[in-house]
């Protein structure tokens, strides 16, 4: 008998951050990732962890700051209005050092916009979500199975960079339900932090700071940063390719979107195009070493797809740096793409 | 294969446990299944929708436009949809509340009284069990245990006591397809 259970996109995120040993949540409430709030509000006291409902998304993100500092392994969610409203928390986070999972299930904007999905929070995620010099990592899950486990890898990677890490879901994905298979994880117990702040006792005095107290101080912090994102960037570009073999057009595309373009991109392979699919997971640091590779496996024309104005097109320009011809579709404010409308674009740009 | 399920109704029909249901039947035989509710504004009240993608292979898109079967509950949902199964597909329907034959003849229509059969086990509410049995019967590759075996995860430990209920109305929805076929 099959042990897969089927569950929403949001519950999938909850399961994952259970499974990695979370035990806190603070949040403010906002569609589409209630269900969410609902899992953590359920779960966590039955795990003996603490579910908080904040009074904005300000002081919860403020919350996950002392957890974090407290070096237990928390999290806190949003969607696009309430995300922007973290920036100030994000910023502090990486500036302190700590490590915390922020997920963003992402409706469309701008301003307050509609519950409707998009990916409209690509650009504001993957260049920070806050004031400052400072990067977030930033996974872009495409199904279920994949929430869940990159809920967990993020947890990881806060951990081992000591740095906020951005899951970004959107309304699709939350909303879906897809089976999912809990056992691909290992229920783990969170590493011990010895810089954590818990009350002093007899031991030594311990401080994290949001803030240094001087300019060198700052200069030094900032070096720290880069040689930290340097390393990332080095070591966790994540990417799925695939069909890319003789292709003359490669399509890019990322989480929902991603799933849709895979049926597009079948149906032009069926009428005998040459096309690929490339799909990037790692949003921060982008996959810039995969799209090299592309091109030098000859790929001279890219197509990016994505559920808003033109964001990730941004990144597979730096990335290609002008030496291949990058065409984008998107359209945003909560258009929801049919397969169909997709491959009429493959048509189009495919030679 | 790739089967595009529609299943469309009004609210409070118990469409979403319909479609949940037939996704634990396609994970019990072993195959890949999404399921996507209607979502937005229009939930609260009037109609209620979810797609139900199953395939052997691992799948792409959730949201479709076009679908291999439709499984109508009532008539608002079988006007508004029918246009958009693909030709040869499967288009079910409740009888009992859909009076009106669905104007296409390039489809396999399939009549399921389902809230009469509900109505005449005494539960008028398990209607969409009845559905669900059906379609299943007309779809071919989702058994009767798959379904009985995923009625335990779809309805919470709570209502379990209406397990036998429900199994005997899948039962019947399953057989008044297969013996009309």
């Amino acid at each position: 008998m099959s042990t897969k259970i089927l569950m929403r996109g949001n519950e999938a995120v909850g399961e994952g951050a259970l499974r990695a040993g979370c035990r806190f949540f603070f949040g403010y409430p906002i569609t589409p990732q209630n269900e969410l709030f609902e899992f953590m509000a359920t779960r966590l006291p039955q795990c003996g962890g603490t579910f908080l409902q904040s009074e904005s998304e300000l002081a919860g993100i403020h919350m996950i700051l002392g957890a974090a500092a407290g070096g237990v392994r928390c999290m806190t969610s949003s969607s696009g209005p309430g995300f922007t409203l973290m920036g100030e928390g994000l910023t502090a986070l990486a500036a302190a050092r700590l490590p915390a999972v922020v997920v963003c299930v992402s409706r469309a904007g701008p301003g307050l916009g509609r519950i409707a999905s998009a990916q409209s929070d690509y650009r504001l995620s993957t260049r920070g979500g806050g004031h400052g010099d400072y990067q977030c990592i930033v996974l872009g899950p495409g199904s279920a199975q994949e929430l869940y486990e990159l809920t967990y890898l993020a947890f990881e990677l806060a951990d081992r960079y000591s740095t906020p890490v951005i899951v970004l879901s959107d309304a699709i994905l939350g909303q879906m339900m897809e089976p999912v298979e809990l056992d691909t994880l290992p229920v783990i117990d969170p590493p011990e932090k010895e810089w954590a702040v818990r009350g002093k006792g007899k031991n030594p005095r311990k401080v994290i700071k949001v803030a240094p107290h001087t300019d060198q101080e700052l200069v030094e912090w900032n070096r720290h940063l880069k040689k930290k994102y340097e390393l990332i960037r080095e070591k966790e570009q994540r990417y799925e390719a695939q069909d890319i073999d003789g292709a003359s057009l490669v399509v890019v595309a990322f989480g929902s979107t991603s799933r849709i373009a895979q049926d597009a991109v079948m149906q032009a392979r069926e009428e005998g195009l040459a096309v690929g699919l490339f799909r990037p997971i790692s949003l921060w640091p982008f996959p810039e070493k995969g799209m090299k590779e592309l091109r030098q496996a000859g790929i001279e024309r890219f197509l990016v797809v994505e559920a808003n104005n033109g964001q990730m097109i941004e990144d597979v320009r730096l990335a290609l740096c002008g030496s291949a011809e990058v065409i984008q579709y998107g359209v945003g404010g909560g258009h929801i793409f049919a397969p169909d409308e997709i491959y009429e674009q493959i048509k189009m740009a495919v030679r | 294969m790739l089967e595009e399920i529609l299943v469309a109704g009004f609210g409070g029909q118990g469409v979403m446990l319909l479609g949940q249901l037939l996704s634990y039947g396609a994970i019990y035989e072993g195959l890949e299944v999404t399921f996507f509710p209607s979502y937005g504004p229009e939930m609260r009240g009037g109609t209620a929708n979810c797609t139900v993608v199953i395939s052997d292979q691992r799948i792409g898109s959730p949201v479709r436009n076009r679908f291999t079967a439709l499984l109508a509950m009532n008539q608002a949902s079988l006007e508004r949809f029918s246009p958009f199964v693909k030709p040869g597909g499967i288009l079910a329907y409740n009888t009992t509340l859909i009076e009106a034959l669905p104007r296409r003849e390039d489809v396999r229509i399939i009549k399921i009284p389902a809230t009469q059969i509900a109505s005449d086990l005494g539960n008028p509410q398990t209607a969409n069990m009845v559905a669900a049995g059906g379609l299943a019967a007309a779809l071919g590759f989702i058994s009767l245990e798959a379904l009985f075996k995923g009625l335990y995860r779809v309805l919470p430990e709570h209502r379990h006591a209406l397990i036998s209920i429900n199994q005997e109305a899948i039962k019947r929805g399953m057989e008044c397809v297969s013996i009309s076929e």
